[in-house]
C-alpha cells in the first residue's frame, strides 16, 4: 500500500526527519487558508498522487501570491494528473501539499528497502540525487552506494557518517544525516514499509538537510496488525474495479486489451495473458480468482470482467487440481446464467474430472467454446475477441 | 532416487488439526506419505487422523524423529512456527502458508543463517511431491507419475501445467519443489537446481520463473557453470505491466528490474532452453531427452 507525499512527511517528521513547512489541503478554499497559516509570500503547491513524475507533468507548481494559490489550487485539484508513471488515464488529485518552498544547494537520493537476495533492510543512496535512481542504476551503477543492515543490530549512526562525510557533507550536516537515516529506519519498523524514500533529500543553502520529497510502501501482508493504515489508504488513487476485487478477495489488475481473463493462480494467470499476447490478442486484465474457485466468487469475477467495457471476449483458464473440475464447471455454468453474459466466453479445464466438466459446460446450453488446452484455449480467445 | 522427500520420510504437520492441514494431512496420507504426527498448540495428547497430536513441535519431534514439517498455520502465526520448527531441529520445513509479513521473514531468513542445515520451502507455495513416494502441500497426488524431469517452480498451478504435460508424454517427474511466490522465500532456484543435478534419476529440469527479484538471474549464472542436465525454462509475466504486483508479492517489475525479457536473455546465455508458451514446457523437454 502506498502512502501520499503529506502522509510519508508527516510520519518521518514523528521520527525526527526534518521536513519543510507544510500543510494539506482537500480544497480550494483550504488551500487558500493553509497558505495563509503558512505565512511569507512563496509557496510550493503538490498534487498528491500516487505516482512520480509530477514536476514535469505540472503537478508540481511555485506561486507567489494567494490569487495564485487559488488559481493553482482550482487547475489542480479534481482533476486528473497524467505523469511519465500514471498511463493515460492520469490519477484523481484529491489532496494537495502546500509547502515553504527551500533554497536547494545540493540533492541526494536516499531509500531504505528490504532487499530480496540479502534478506536485510537495505539503504540505497547516492550523491546524485533528483535523477531517476532506476536510470542512475542503469548507466552509472559506480554512483550508488548500498548499506546493508545487520538484522540483529539494525542501523547504526556510523553507517551515515561513512555515507555523510564521503558526500563531502559538512559536519553539522552529518549529524542531520544520522537523524534522517535513523527516523526512516524506525519508521521502516512501525510500519512495516517495504520502502521508505526520500528522494530528493537536500541539502539547503542555510546548510540544513530536508526530505524534500518522500515516498513510503507499507506491505500489504502486514497491514492486519496496523488498524491506523485505514485512514492512510486512499480509494481515490486506485481503480474501482481493483478495489471491488479485493473485497471479495479476488486479485485484479486492469490492462488494456478486450479478452477478460479469468484463471486460478498468480502464475497461471500471468502465463495466460502471456499466450494471449503470444497469438495475437491482448488481454483485458489480469485476475486470479484463488484456489478452489466456488461459484460465488466465480460469479463475482464475471461482473468485475463484464463491468469492462473494452471487454469482448472471455477467456476462463482453471487448472482443477484437489478441486475437481466437473464442480468448477458447475460454478462457471451457475454463475454464467446468473449474471447474463453476452459475450463469448471460451473454458479451458484442466485436471481431476475434466471430461465430465467440458461435457456439461457443452450441455448447458450456454454460449460457452470448450477449449483443448492452453494454446487452443488462447487461439479460440483470440479469434472470439475478433468476431 | 529423489530429492527433499523419501517413501520413508517422517513428516509432521504444524496447524494438523485445521481446516487446511486436516484436508490436506489425509491426501497426503492417501498418496502414502509417511505422516507420523502433527501439533495444535493446546490439543497434544489427542489423536487426528489416527495420528498422535502434539503442543510443540519439540514434543512431536521426540517422540516421533519426524524429519520433515508442513506448515498450514496462518499468516500472522506462521513465522513463528517456522522458526519453532528450525529450534526443534526438523531439517525440511515446508510452509504453505501465504501472506506472511515480509518483516517477519527477515527475522526467519536470520535465524536460518544460523542453521544452515536446516531447509525451508516457500512460504506461499505449493510444497514438496516425490510422485509414487510421497508429498507435503496442496498439489493433487494423482496428475503425477514417477519419472525422470525434476520441477522447480515459483508458481502452483503453473507446476501443475509442467507436471500434467510431463505425465501425459509419459515423462513422469523425479521431484517437483514450489519454490514460491514470495520476495523473501527459503530454497531458491539455484539450491534446488544443485540437488537435481546430483540426483541420479532426475535426468532433466524444468524451470518455472516469474517477473521480479533476480533468482532466475542467479540461476542462469549456476546453470551455467555447473549444470551438465539440460533446462527447460518458461518465465511468466512478459505482458505484466511495471509497477504492479501480479498476485504473488514478489511478482512485480520494480523501476525496470526484474522484466520477463531480461530474465529470458540471461537465461538463454546460459545455455537454457527457454520455451515462449507454458504449453510447450512437455514437448521441449521430450525433444531434448529423446522421447
Amino acid at each position: 500500500m502506498n502512502l501520499h507525499e503529506y502522509q510519508a512527511k508527516r510520519l518521518l517528521a514523528e521520527e525526527g526527519v526534518p521536513v519543510p513547512k507544510g500543510i494539506p489541503a482537500f480544497s480550494v478554499k483550504e488551500a487558500v487558508n493553509q497558505a495563509r497559516a503558512l505565512g511569507g509570500g512563496d509557496w510550493v503547491l503538490k498534487a498528491q498522487v500516487h505516482a512520480g513524475g509530477r514536476g514535469k507533468a505540472g503537478g508540481v507548481q511555485r506561486v507567489h501570491s494567494i490569487a495564485e494559490v487559488e488559481a493553482a489550487a482550482q487547475s489542480l485539484l479534481g482533476k486528473r494528473l497524467v505523469t511519465a508513471q500514471t498511463g493515460p488515464e492520469g490519477q484523481h488529485v484529491a489532496a494537495l501539499l502546500i509547502e515553504e518552498p527551500s533554497q536547494i544547494a545540493r540533492e541526494f537520493y536516499l531509500a531504505l528497502l528490504v532487499d530480496r537476495a540479502a534478506a536485510r533492510l537495505t539503504f540505497i543512496a547516492s550523491a546524485e540525487g533528483g535523477m531517476e535512481i532506476e536510470t542512475l542504476a542503469a548507466t552509472r551503477p559506480e554512483a550508488i552506494q548500498r548499506i546493508v543492515l545487520d538484522p540483529g543490530i539494525g542501523f547504526l549512526p556510523y553507517q551515515a557518517r561513512d555515507l555523510g562525510f564521503a558526500w563531502g557533507l559538512p559536519a553539522a550536516a552529518v549529524q542531520q544525516l544520522v537523524k534522517v537515516m535513523q527516523g526512516m529506519y524506525q519508521l521502516a519498523r512501525r510500519l512495516d514499509a517495504q520502502m521508505v524514500e526520500v528522494n530528493p533529500l537536500a541539502l539547503t543553502q542555510e546548510g540544513k538537510v530536508l526530505a524534500l520529497d518522500a515516498k513510503v510502501v507499507m506491505d500489504d501482508n502486514a497491514l492486519y496488525r496496523h488498524p491506523e493504515s485505514d485512514e492512510l489508504f486512499d480509494s481515490t488513487q486506485q481503480d474501482p474495479r481493483e478495489i471491488t476485487a479485493r473485497q471479495f478477495g479476488l486479485n485484479y489488475i486492469s490492462l488494456d486489451g478486450n479478452i477478460g481473463c479469468m484463471v486460478n493462480g498468480a502464475g497461471l494467470a500471468m502465463a495466460t495473458m502471456d499466450l494471449i499476447k503470444l497469438h495475437g490478442g491482448e488481454p483485458a486484465n489480469f485476475l486470479d480468482v484463488g484456489g478452489g474457485a466456488a461459484a460465488d466468487k466465480v460469479t463475482q469475477a464475471f461482473k468485475l470482467i463484464l463491468s469492462d467495457q473494452r471487454v469482448k471476449a472471455i477467456l476462463v483458464n482453471i487448472f482443477g487440481g484437489i478441486t475437481r473440475c466437473d464442480l468448477l464447471a458447475q460454478g462457471i455454468i451457475q454463475a454464467a446464467s446468473e449474471v447474463g453474459i453476452h459475450l463469448p466466453v471460451v473454458v479451458r479445464l484442466e485436471g481431476t474430472k475434466k471430461e465430465e466438466g467440458m461435457a456439461m459446460l457443452r450441455e448447458s446450453g450456454l454460449r460457452m467454446i470448450v477449449a483443448e488446452g492452453l494454446t487452443d484455449a488462447a487461439c479460440k480467445a483470440v479469434e472470439a475477441a475478433r468476431t | 532416487m529423489s530429492i527433499l522427500l523419501r517413501h520413508d520420510t517422517r513428516v509432521i504437520c504444524q496447524g494438523f488439526t485445521g481446516k487446511q492441514g486436516t484436508f490436506h494431512s489425509e491426501q497426503a496420507i492417501a498418496y502414502g506419505t509417511r505422516m507420523v504426527g502433527g501439533v495444535t498448540p493446546g490439543k497434544g495428547g489427542s489423536e487426528h487422523l489416527g495420528l498422535p497430536v502434539f503442543d510443540t513441535v519439540a514434543q512431536a519431534a521426540a517422540a516421533t524423529g519426524a524429519e520433515a514439517t508442513v506448515i498450514y498455520v496462518p499468516s500472522p502465526f506462521a513465522a513463528d512456527a517456522i522458526i519453532e520448527a528450525a529450534a526443534a531441529g526438523i531439517e525440511l520445513i515446508v510452509c504453505i502458508t501465504e501472506g506472511i509479513p515480509v518483516h517477519d521473514m527477515l527475522l526467519v531468513k536470520q535465524y536460518l543463517a544460523k542453521h544452515p542445515h536446516v531447509r525451508l520451502i516457500g512460504p506461499n507455495c505449493p510444497g514438496v511431491i516425490t510422485p509414487g513416494q510421497a508429498k507435503t502441500g496442496i498439489m493433487p497426488g494423482s496428475i503425477h507419475l514417477p519419472g525422470r524431469v525434476g520441477i522447480v517452480s515459483r508458481s502452483g498451478t503453473l507446476t501443475y501445467e509442467a507436471v500434467e504435460q510431463t505425465t501425459r508424454l509419459g515423462l513422469g517427474q523425479s521431484s517437483c519443489v514450489g519454490i514460491g511466490g514470495d520476495p523473501i522465500i527459503g530454497m531458491d532456484f539455484v539450491e534446488v537446481l544443485r540437488l537435481f543435478e546430483a540426483d541420479a534419476q532426475t535426468e532433466l529440469v524444468i524451470m518455472v520463473g516469474e517477473i521480479g527479484g533476480r533468482l532466475e538471474e542467479e540461476a542462469a549464472e549456476f546453470i551455467r557453470q555447473n549444470m551438465t542436465k539440460p533446462v527447460v525454462a518458461f518465465i511468466a509475466g512478459s505482458t505484466a505491466p511495471k509497477g504492479k504486483r501480479m498476485g504473488h508479492a514478489g511478482a512485480i517489475i520494480d523501476g525496470g528490474a526484474g522484466t520477463a525479457a531480461a530474465k529470458y536473455e540471461i537465461l538463454r546465455a546460459a545455455g537454457v532452453h527457454c520455451v515462449s508458451s507454458p504449453a510447450e514446457l512437455g514437448n521441449q523437454a521430450a525433444a531434448l531427452l529423446g522421447a
